[in-house]
């Protein structure tokens, strides 16, 4: 074995770095792709949803590389299939980050998906961005939450009922999971500050899954022939819903009578049932596919020719996507850099237009401005906005209306750092 | 100043979007003109107010424009905001004459939208249009609508009708209807007291609803409607106890659908099949592909496609049971534990070969249009599905009964499960014996299917949703006795019904698994256990 002098070995060095920096701009033509991962489950119970949302993220890198990519540098997706298995997202999510090195990571659907996912998030610091509307209760640094809080869905659903259709009394219907729970828990305290009995409020919990809806069904008709005007809330999620609104038509509850406002109800469910009979039963997002704007025309005509198939509907978590990756491109471009630390700083302020004639806007807490629109079934399978905010609300991350949430708030700028701040005592962390 | 330039373009956009809607309110210089109102109205309220108008109105084609608005037909053309709506055959008439319009641009013409509060002015708009309709049927929704509407107004139609109608059925709605309206009309108290009792005297939910919502009136009244909330709440509280019973009976058919095929292969073969979900699945594909293959080539059969597909799935479950049979279990006779292993890969095998084959969507099987909406029997609301489910549950079970009882073939079942060989040496093939039997519990899993597909998602997992329901009753009724399944299949439908309302449907399910461990604690034969050889085999 050769003896190295220190000296040779130092200059040696010296070279290969001056070497590789001088020579980069000439040698390297085609810049390294900057990686995202998507991180969407494409078989198991969940693919249903979750593999469209896949489509749509390589349809935005499609188009965004025609554009040049960004900073010069193509983008590249990297798709794994967490199998709609909660664990499995975390080890997925590992992978992305530790293995393909990706940037940042657009995925999960379920908020135990999520919840799964988040302690790789922070471990690794990386970013992930959640399109899903979710119970809230949650800021963290690493996550950037462009679906809806129950502030930006539930909460304007109910108050719409209340003004317009003069709603007093309320079956709150919801499957068995933390979502329902959480957002019916919210509504509860809501409706209790604003006056309702608890004689005047039902709450019914199903399994996943469930398709013998007669007897509740009878019962919400039993619930609503107590003289005051009355609405069911769903949080029923998933294909529950088919056999659920079959038995609604089927039993004859009209939405004149007894409407429904459903929160996971959204074009994609609604495209295997005959509509006809529940014509006037609403839903509450801050999309639909049918709202008329040049940017929702011009999304639905690239999804169309990118997925070969005019027929696929488009619905509110696409819209998220679309939103999230446009804030991902503009705060890179600000920070310069794609890596995580700088792009998590420079989202704060993003702002870009969504799909519904407004602007969306990252918040300090890490949750987006959006309209809500309150949309009604039409016979067709798609929805009529019947009502809609005047402006944008911002998501309230920390609800309101719970004990020991409301006084929590987050925001991620630089001098609080915090995503659980409480404003009664002063420190970041911990419940009040 | 990144923030600025959208911010100015959402105001911007808001300003457009507000801007967009006054042309529609200064266009209403609709006058006295009913129709024109419509046409100028902008928003849903004064939408609403002006099909009030309307419907009071006499103007000849009121009910046109009603019923267009309600099948979302009506529409303004741009151009000149004359009101238009289209015609069953997509021509377009003017809604003021009915007269037709030729050389419209079907672009040019903007549908007008409504929502509940809309729906609710043309239903009840609908309903006094109506009242006098020739169809007795007509008459009678009108009636209902009407009941509905609590419109003071209507009260001299109401009366005329009533004089004039000779159904005593939907005399008595009319009567109904008209005691709604002077309920809300400022009529004497005992003209009010009155109108109490005649409503009560419909003994249904919405009279009770009606009932509840009298407020502001004085005493005599509210004490009238106190006392008969009252006695209808009596009358009530025994006829939701018989439906849910009702309701119980189709959640047991449902489970004696699931169940039957498995009383024949776990119950009388003792095969203890994992994969009989699955045959239940295969069952719903094929119903869909039928009814797929229905609406591309032979719509006009749709309302008998389940006829079609019940045969088919027979057949396909069978023979699907008769591979099974001959290629896996016959192997592991004797051996429950292999068995139990080996079907429980097949049954994830078949249900992810229906993935490829199918895709993972769930896939839509339509009802046909005598299994959609309810009947009323007895003042019990009995969906037309469940009901149809419950006569087919019967059916398959006395076709199994006697077909196992009286067949050639079910002689030879009986005779090989209990004593195999016995039977093998009074000249019966056995193992045929078994593919057949095998293939006839698979079969009528198929048949079950079909059934199924019309309430569940027909998803490449509806077969896991009901393989521990069917050992369960299997288990329940005695292992080998199909009118033991019978019972414990509506003895479980109805105790899970009873306890829903009061556990919800999570305990209530959870409470039913609870009691049978507790039975088959006591009685660990089932409900009627078995007797003679084939037990101790």
């Amino acid at each position: 074995m050769p003896r190295l002098s220190r000296r040779s070995l130092l200059a040696g060095t010296a070279g290969a770095i001056a070497a590789s920096t001088l020579a980069a701009p000439f040698v390297r033509a085609q810049p390294a792709p900057i990686r995202i991962g998507v991180l969407h489950s494409l078989s198991g119970t969940m693919a249903i949803s979750e593999t469209t949302l896949r489509d749509v993220m390589l349809m935005l890198v499609e188009e965004q590389n025609k554009k040049g990519g960004v900073l010069g540098r193509r983008i590249e997706a990297v798709v794994v299939d967490p199998a709609s298995n909660w664990p499995l997202f975390a080890e997925r999510a590992r992978e992305l980050i530790s293995v393909h090195r990706v940037s940042a990571v657009f995925g999960c659907w379920t908020s135990v998906s999520r919840k799964s996912v988040l302690p790789v998030f922070e471990e690794l610091n990386n970013i992930l961005f959640y399109p899903v509307q979710y119970e809230g209760e949650e800021s963290s640094r690493n996550i950037f939450y462009t679906g809806a809080a129950p502030n930006q869905q539930a909460i304007p659903a109910v108050d719409y009922l209340m003004n317009e259709e003069k709603v007093q009394r309320w079956a709150l219907l919801g499957t068995d999971y933390v979502y329902p729970r959480t957002t019916n828990r919210i509504l509860d305290a809501y409706l209790k500050s604003k006056g309702v009995a608890a004689d005047d409020i039902f709450v019914n919990y199903t399994p996943f899954g469930h398709s013998d809806w007669q007897s509740i069904v009878a019962q919400v008709k039993r619930f609503g022939s107590a003289g005051k005007k009355t609405a069911v809330v769903s949080t029923i999620n998933g294909d529950a819903n088919v056999p659920f609104y079959k038995e609604l038509a089927n039993q004859g509850i009209k939405a004149t009578d007894i409407p429904v406002v459903a929160f996971s109800v959204g074009e994609e469910e609604l495209a295997g049932i005959d509509t006809g009979p529940l014509v006037g039963h609403l839903a509450a997002w801050n999309y639909f596919m049918s709202v008329d704007t040049p940017e929702n025309k011009a999304f639905i005509e690239t999804w169309h020719k990118f997925i070969r198939n005019p027929r696929r509907p488009t619905n509110d978590p696409m819209e998220a996507h679309v939103i999230g990756f446009n804030m991902w491109v503009q705060a890179v471009q600000k920070a310069g850099a794609p890596d995580p630390d700088p792009v998590i700083d420079a989202m704060i302020g993003v702002a870009v237009p969504n799909l519904t004639g407004s602007i969306a806007a990252m918040m300090p807490n890490h949750h987006i401005t959006k309209p809500v629109l309150i949309g009604e079934i039409q016979a067709d399978g798609q929805f009529n906005v019947v009502w809609q905010t005047r402006g944008t609300v911002v998501g309230d991350e920390w609800s309101d209306y719970l004990e020991g949430s409301k006084d929590l708030i987050a925001d991620w700028r630089a001098p609080m750092r915090c995503g659980n701040f409480n404003v009664r005592t002063g420190r970041c962390g911990g419940q009040g | 100043m990144g923030l600025l330039r959208p911010l100015v373009l959402s105001l911007a956009l808001l300003i457009f979007g507000a801007l967009g809607q006054v042309p529609a309110a200064r266009a209403q210089h609709g006058g006295d003109d009913p129709v024109a109102a419509i046409a100028a109205a902008s928003g849903f309220d004064e939408l609403a107010r002006a099909i009030d108008r309307l419907a009071v109105s006499g103007h000849p084609q009121a009910l046109a424009v009603v019923e267009a608005l309600r099948a979302g037909t009506l529409g303004v053309r741009a151009a000149d905001r004359a009101l238009l709506w289209r015609d069953g055959e997509g021509r377009f008439r003017d809604a003021a004459t009915g007269a037709m319009v030729e050389g419209i641009n079907p672009r040019e013409v903007r549908p007008i939208r409504v929502n509940n509060r809309v729906r609710r002015s043309l239903d009840a708009a609908l309903g006094a249009l109506q009242l006098t309709s020739p169809d007795p049927r007509i008459r009678l929704a009108a009636a209902e609508r009407v009941f509905r509407a609590r419109d003071p107004e209507a009260i001299p139609a109401l009366e005329a009708q009533i004089a004039r109608e000779t159904d005593p059925r939907i005399r008595r709605v009319m009567e109904g209807a008209r005691a709604a309206a002077v309920l809300a009309s400022d009529r004497d108290v005992a003209a009010k007291v009155e109108a109490v009792a005649t409503i009560r005297n419909r003994y249904d939910l919405d009279a009770r609803g009606l009932l509840a919502s009298v407020r502001d009136q004085p005493p005599e009244v509210m004490d009238a409607a106190a006392a008969a909330i009252r006695a209808i709440d009596r009358h009530l509280a025994l006829v939701h106890a018989a439906q849910d019973v009702v309701f119980g009976l189709s959640l047991g058919s449902v489970l004696l659908l699931a169940a039957i095929g498995l009383a024949i292969t776990f119950g009388v073969m003792g095969v203890i099949n994992m994969a009989h979900g699955e045959m239940v699945m295969i069952g719903a594909y094929t119903t869909f592909v039928v009814q797929d293959w229905i609406r591309d080539s032979a719509p006009q059969l749709f309302d008998i496609s389940l006829f079609i597909a019940l045969p088919l799935a027979f057949c396909v479950a069978a023979l699907a049971g008769v591979v099974i049979e001959r290629t896996i279990i016959r192997f592991l006779y004797g051996r429950p534990l292999e068995t139990l292993l080996a079907t429980f890969g097949l049954s994830l095998i078949l249900q992810q070969a229906v993935r490829v084959l199918f895709g993972p969507n769930n896939r839509e099987v339509g009802n046909p249009s005598w299994m959609s909406g309810s009947i009323e029997l007895f003042e019990l609301t009995l969906t037309r599905n469940r009901v149809a489910i419950i006569l087919f549950g019967f059916a398959v079970f006395f076709a199994l009964l006697l077909v196992i009882r009286r067949s050639r073939f079910g002689l030879e079942m009986r005779a090989v499960t209990q004593n195999r060989r016995m039977a093998g040496s009074m000249g019966i093939r056995t193992p045929w014996v078994d593919s057949l039997t095998f293939a006839l519990g698979s079969g009528v899993a198929g048949l079950a299917g079909v059934a199924l597909s019309q309430i569940d998602n027909v998803s490449p997992n509806l077969g896991q949703g009901y393989i521990i329901d069917s050992f369960m009753v299997v288990v329940f009724g005695g292992v080998g006795n199909l009118w033991g399944t019978l019972v414990a299949a509506y003895t479980l439908g109805i105790i899970n019904k009873l306890l829903e309302p009061f556990a919800g449907a999570v305990l209530g399910k959870i409470a039913v698994l609870v009691l049978l461990v507790l039975f088959i604690q006591v009685k660990p034969r089932g409900l009627f256990p078995l007797k003679g050889r084939a037990v101790e085999a």
